[in-house]
């Protein structure tokens, strides 16, 4: 039952009065043992969770920064097995509840079921597939239900009160915040909708919300903390790597801005 | 209101030659939005059998759900269809014409052939049918600004065009190399006031400018609308832009029957996103006998890997917004499509598409690159017609139906749009210019 780890891990952060830093990294990435590495290095530096993106060649909802690392490891032959292998290998050196993070297709065509129980298997948390409408999200968290995932869903600025009760309904684990309306990506400000959404979300969930999109810096990170229960980071840890002369410079940049942003949740 | 049977201002030709049980249900000369009447189809999630929904994020469901019930509300309205229908006479220029081809036809085993002439439509294709309605429907939502995807470019003219008329502003995304293949409709949509935005992302092509279309929507969905030119996408577009193409073949139905006496054998069409060919299969699926034949674009064969052949050899899968086919390794990535023609240069298909292969009552062949340039240039030296390299690809299709049916065939092809923007392409390919123009790898088919 991954998704109790998660849950409890949510939970110790909120029983210390802080919010939950999540990170994100997508598999293959430099490459599958590199994103191994770097995934351990953000659980070390101070993440409290990951998400593993499963790289897609038409990732709709992300910014160039995780497009140009999607197309490197989709250069290089990244395959779900691979994924689900990073999954595996962060879970065993960390213990942190790792989540899988892509687009609908990938798991539709490997198989909904075969997917969900692959991704136990490896010990995963569980899933975010943000262009899975809960409309379209029956299959998939029947499946995910069978086998101990989490079904993280979604919620949007644009998402009115009526479909925020019917999207945390269905969801579990926490519910995904999007600061603002757009693609990932770093942002110079937190934008103003993000504390109104998560109160509006709070109102019809018990579940921790966490806030992604457009967070990068410890200060945006203790901003978000103020208001969150989690913050969650992607294309600044992205960035460390696609900017680095060398693994083990992306490495140390990855742990350090893991440091920095944990500082910054606990200054929330 | 009167009913449309005692508004119809029919034909004298209709009335006078053809006996009024071969005359179709939407027979007026002066409606050209004709929604499908008997709204079976899609179910309200947007499903035709297994195929379509709508798989969005959150962010544009607000969005969407905006569009359907704006659409809807629009296609109770008599004010909107009389606007949609008093631009789409008077300003595209509808009902488009049915041309007979006798001397193409000699080289389809001697089968009549009539071309539905979507060439003649304002800004050279069927594309305009489609825009019309979506720009008119932006207003009434508020919306001033227009974002789209285009791959041969007559989309994103035909947009540019509205937005022009209108006053709405327009942004364009065209894939990299389509850019430079469709030199010429980028700087009719630039004179026409828009601003084209190259995409550089994944193959460069339509399927990428689909993406950065979908993440602009998502960042400025509040003043902005998708005009989405296909009849993919998610729910209510397949089933939005169908209505608005429905035109074509309510028009052609009612003109065959006119100047042959009897129903097509088969109706054909070029399928990339599938919007023509929807817009032209639709008012004949209630004919049993009325084969439906959408030709795909086969590239350089299905067997060398370089094509665009969705429904021949593709899978169901998910890709911009809905199920239906798609181009797909078994890891369920999208693999990069090839063909000459920019505009059936793309790995999925319009969900209403897959439906109609799945239950058999349409068929879909692929046409390679070097038989639609063949037909290109035999309609172009029999019947002074120079057809798109898209169109080109129905055309290639009908020389091999026409064969297969032989004297006694009765063929209505959709003549989608016209060839001027393909003259580059179309001059490299023949060895038609004097001196050898600056070379350009996009021009030469391979990528």
């Amino acid at each position: 039952m991954s998704a109790q780890r998660l849950s409890d891990v949510l939970a110790e952060a909120r029983a210390e009065r802080r919010a939950a830093l999540v990170g994100y990294l997508p598999a293959g990435f430099p490459s599958v043992d590199g994103a191994v590495r770097a995934l351990t290095a953000m659980i070390e530096g101070g993440c409290d969770v990951v998400e593993v993106g499963l790289p897609h060649s038409d990732p709709v909802l992300d910014g160039p920064v995780i497009q140009a690392a999607d197309d490197i490891a989709l250069r290089q032959g990244v395959r779900i097995t691979d994924v689900l292998a990073t999954v595996e290998a962060v879970t065993r050196a960390t213990g942190a509840p790792v989540l899988v993070m892509t687009y609908w297709n990938p798991v539709d065509r490997y198989g909904v079921e075969r997917f969900a129980a692959d991704l136990a298997g490896a010990g995963g948390a569980g899933c975010i597939l943000p262009d899975l409408p809960v409309e379209e999200s029956d299959p998939w968290r029947a499946a995910a239900e069978r086998h101990g995932l989490a079904t993280v869903f979604v919620v949007a600025p644009s998402s009115r009160d009526e479909r925020l009760a019917k999207i945390t309904a269905a969801g579990t684990g926490f519910v995904y915040a999007a600061s603002l309306m757009g693609v990932t990506g770093t942002r110079a400000a937190v934008s103003a909708d993000a504390a109104d959404l998560v109160r509006r979300t709070r109102a019809s969930t018990e579940l921790p919300v966490c806030v992604g999109l457009g967070v990068s810096t410890a200060e945006q990170a203790a901003e978000v903390a103020g208001f969150a229960d989690g913050v969650i980071v992607g294309s600044a840890f992205v960035k460390r790597l696609l900017d680095a002369e060398d693994l083990d410079a992306g490495l140390a940049g990855v742990r350090d801005l893991a440091a920095d942003l944990a500082k910054g949740v606990r200054a929330g | 209101m009167a009913s449309p049977l005692t508004q119809r201002t029919t034909h004298p030709a209709a009335t006078s030659a053809v006996a009024p049980f071969l005359r179709g249900p939407d027979m007026s000369t002066d409606n050209f939005f004709l929604p499908d009447p008997d709204g079976q189809m899609p179910t309200a999630r947007g499903y035709f059998g297994s195929f379509g929904g709508a798989f969005v994020p959150e962010a544009l469901v607000a969005a969407i759900d905006q569009v359907a019930t704006e659409y809807d509300k629009a296609k109770a309205d008599p004010a909107f269809a009389a606007r949609l229908n008093d631009l789409l006479a008077h300003y595209t220029g509808r009902p488009s014409p049915l041309t007979e081809v006798p001397r193409f036809a000699e080289h389809a085993g001697g089968a009549r052939i009539f071309l539905k002439r979507e060439d003649l439509n304002h800004t050279g294709s069927h594309k305009i049918n489609n825009v019309l309605g979506q720009a008119l429907l932006t207003q009434r939502m508020g919306k001033t600004r227009v974002i789209a995807e285009t791959g041969a470019g007559q989309h994103g003219v035909a947009t540019a065009t509205a937005c022009a008329l209108l006053g709405l502003e327009c942004v364009v995304y065209m894939g990299e190399v389509d850019t430079r293949r469709q030199a010429l409709n980028v700087a009719r949509m630039r004179i026409l006031g828009a601003e084209v935005i190259p995409v550089r992302s994944g193959s460069r092509t339509l399927k990428d400018a689909i993406n950065e279309a979908f993440r602009d929507w998502v960042a400025n969905v509040d003043t902005t609308h998708y005009l989405l030119g296909t009849v993919a996408g998610p729910h209510p577009f397949p089933v939005m832009v169908r209505d608005f193409h429905r035109v074509i073949g309510v028009e052609a139905r009612r003109q065959v029957l006119e100047r042959a006496g009897r129903l097509p054998d088969a109706v054909v069409a070029c399928v990339g996103g599938g919007s023509n060919a929807i817009g032209l299969f639709h008012a004949f699926i209630p004919d049993p006998g009325v084969r439906l034949v959408g030709l795909e674009a086969g590239g350089h064969g299905i067997d060398s890997g370089e094509h665009a052949a969705t429904l021949t050899v593709g899978d169901p899968g998910v890709l911009h917004g809905s199920r239906s086919y798609v181009l797909q390794d078994e890891d369920g990535q999208i693999t990069e499509p090839y063909s000459i023609s920019a505009g059936l240069d793309y790995p999925g298909i319009g969900p209403e598409h897959a439906w109609l292969k799945e239950t058999g009552r349409a068929e879909y062949r692929p046409v390679t690159d070097a038989e639609a340039m063949e037909a290109l240039r035999l309609l172009s030296r029999t019947e002074g017609v120079i057809p798109a390299i898209e169109s080109a690809h129905a055309l290639a299709g009908a020389l091999v139906l026409g064969a297969e049916l032989g004297p006694e065939g009765l063929l209505v092809v959709n003549l989608s749009g016209r060839g001027d923007k393909d003259m580059d392409t179309a001059a490299r390919y023949f060895g038609l210019y004097d001196s050898s123009p600056e070379q350009d790898p996009s021009q030469e088919g391979d990528r």
